[in-house]
């Protein structure tokens, strides 16, 4: 696979079509869970994994897929997925499954994972499904950290509290208290908190790209002024 | 079997636990289909619809089926939660055309709806009994009804207004969800 492409797939999947800020899909895990860092790190995983797993079990059976049942297909093949990763949780990191609660089931139904199956994976071969899963699992797991970091720095003044259910023991020594003797900001760890922090992301990556395409539109008119036709 | 009172089962589902603004759930709709009153309400009657008839197929499965194969509980779910969805489209289609396209994908979308799967999962790990599941989804549908709604007359209110450029569109709508469920945090422990 040719090296331009494999960068296209990755830039793509996590910043340009980001799913947690530009698409909008999977909103409802990103909003609910993202009170800390720790948590919204660990749903992030998850949903890359079945992301991943699905992409490729679809990308293999494209070939026999009849186009009408293809939908309900998808949606079988992740949930087993999903099953299986439950399952996982529940054996391995109890404690994160009871934190995450019924946000684990549903990644079946974010929209994302199907939506990738649909406009990638079932048109794509296995391996560029893959790295198209992964590519798109890690834009929204970093959304997912992003919103988390925002929302534990202002409403606890630490950072990756809780980080033993992920790591084990050892975790505990990572819980950076940024802001010592931080009063609390309840409103950040609340529900509110978390609308006006994903408001405040979409806004900021909205100013950074118009101020690119601005900068970039400004350096085209000044080549057409000096050099005629750009491109 | 849980011994919560029907009235409280209501009351929490439907504003104080609010699925939309409290628990994060079914916000696609939330945000897709909230910006006219009138198509915010007909989709809130339509979930309304598919919660009761999911909660009624959750208990089905809960007490014939899932106690041999508990590990089949998200897909026999999610089977049931597309063929209701699908159900439920071919019959706006057939009666109401004009809502049928006004809903456009969000009807399709309701598949991946959280709420609903959400719905089936909460009742049966709080273990609600076949009436409590009847009164749960009412409460829960009424409850987003009830956050569609307001938030599509705000919507509809401030659409003219001069916002910052960057804030304009999703931005601005997460603003006004923010503010909604800050107002809806005033019901916390209430019950």
């Amino acid at each position: 696979m040719a090296n331009g492409k494999l960068k296209q797939i990755l830039t793509d999947g996590a910043w340009r079509q980001n799913t947690g800020l530009v698409v909008l899909l999977g909103l409802c895990p990103l909003l609910a869970v993202t009170n800390t860092v720790v948590n919204g790190l660990a749903l992030g995983l998850a949903t890359m994994l079945t992301l991943m797993v699905s992409n490729l079990s679809v990308s293999l059976m494209r070939g026999f897929l009849r186009p009408e049942i293809r939908i309900p297909a998808f949606v079988l093949i992740i949930a087993s997925v999903v099953t299986v990763i439950e399952l996982l949780m529940h054996a391995f990191f109890y404690d994160l499954y009871r934190v995450l609660g019924i946000f684990i089931p549903l990644i079946v139904t974010n929209c994302a994972i199907i939506g990738r199956a649909e406009a990638f994976a079932s048109r794509n071969k296995p391996l560029p499904s893959l790295i198209d899963g992964f590519a798109t699992g890690l834009g929204f797991c970093i959304t997912l950290v992003l919103l988390g970091t925002l929302r534990e720095l202002s409403g606890r003044g630490t950072l990756f509290s809780g980080a033993e259910m992920l790591l084990g023991e050892w975790g505990r020594a990572i819980t950076l208290t940024m802001i010592p003797e931080h009063p609390g900001f309840l409103l950040a760890m609340l529900p509110p908190g978390a609308f006006f922090g994903l408001a405040l992301l979409i806004a900021t990556r909205k100013a950074w790209e118009s101020r690119k395409t601005g900068k970039q539109q400004r350096a085209a008119s000044v080549m057409v002024a000096d050099e005629g036709p750009a491109r | 079997m849980n011994d919560q009172t029907l009235f409280s089962i209501f009351f929490s589902a439907m504003v104080v636990n609010n699925f939309t603004l409290a628990m994060f759930l079914g916000l696609c709709p939330f945000m897709g289909v909230s910006a006219r009153v009138e198509t915010a309400l007909r989709m809130g009657l339509a979930n309304i619809f598919v919660l009761v008839l999911t909660s009624l197929s959750a208990w089905f499965l809960n007490t014939f089926v899932l106690e041999k194969v508990p590990f089949l509980r998200i897909i026999s779910f999610i089977i049931v939660v597309a063929s209701l969805v699908q159900i439920v489209e071919m019959v706006v289609k057939k009666i109401s055309p004009v809502l049928f396209r006004q809903l456009g994908i969000f009807l399709p979308l309701m598949t991946t709806n959280c709420a609903i799967f959400g719905l089936a999962i909460f009742q049966t790990n709080r273990g609600y009994g076949f009436l409590q599941g009847i009164v749960f989804a009412v409460g829960a549908g009424l409850g987003l009804t009830l956050a569609l709604v307001l938030m599509a007359s705000i919507r509809e209110s401030v659409e003219f207004s001069d916002v910052p450029a960057i804030a304009k569109g999703t931005g601005l709508v997460l603003i006004i969800a923010g503010t909604l469920s800050l107002a809806f945090m005033g019901f916390a422990g209430l019950l």
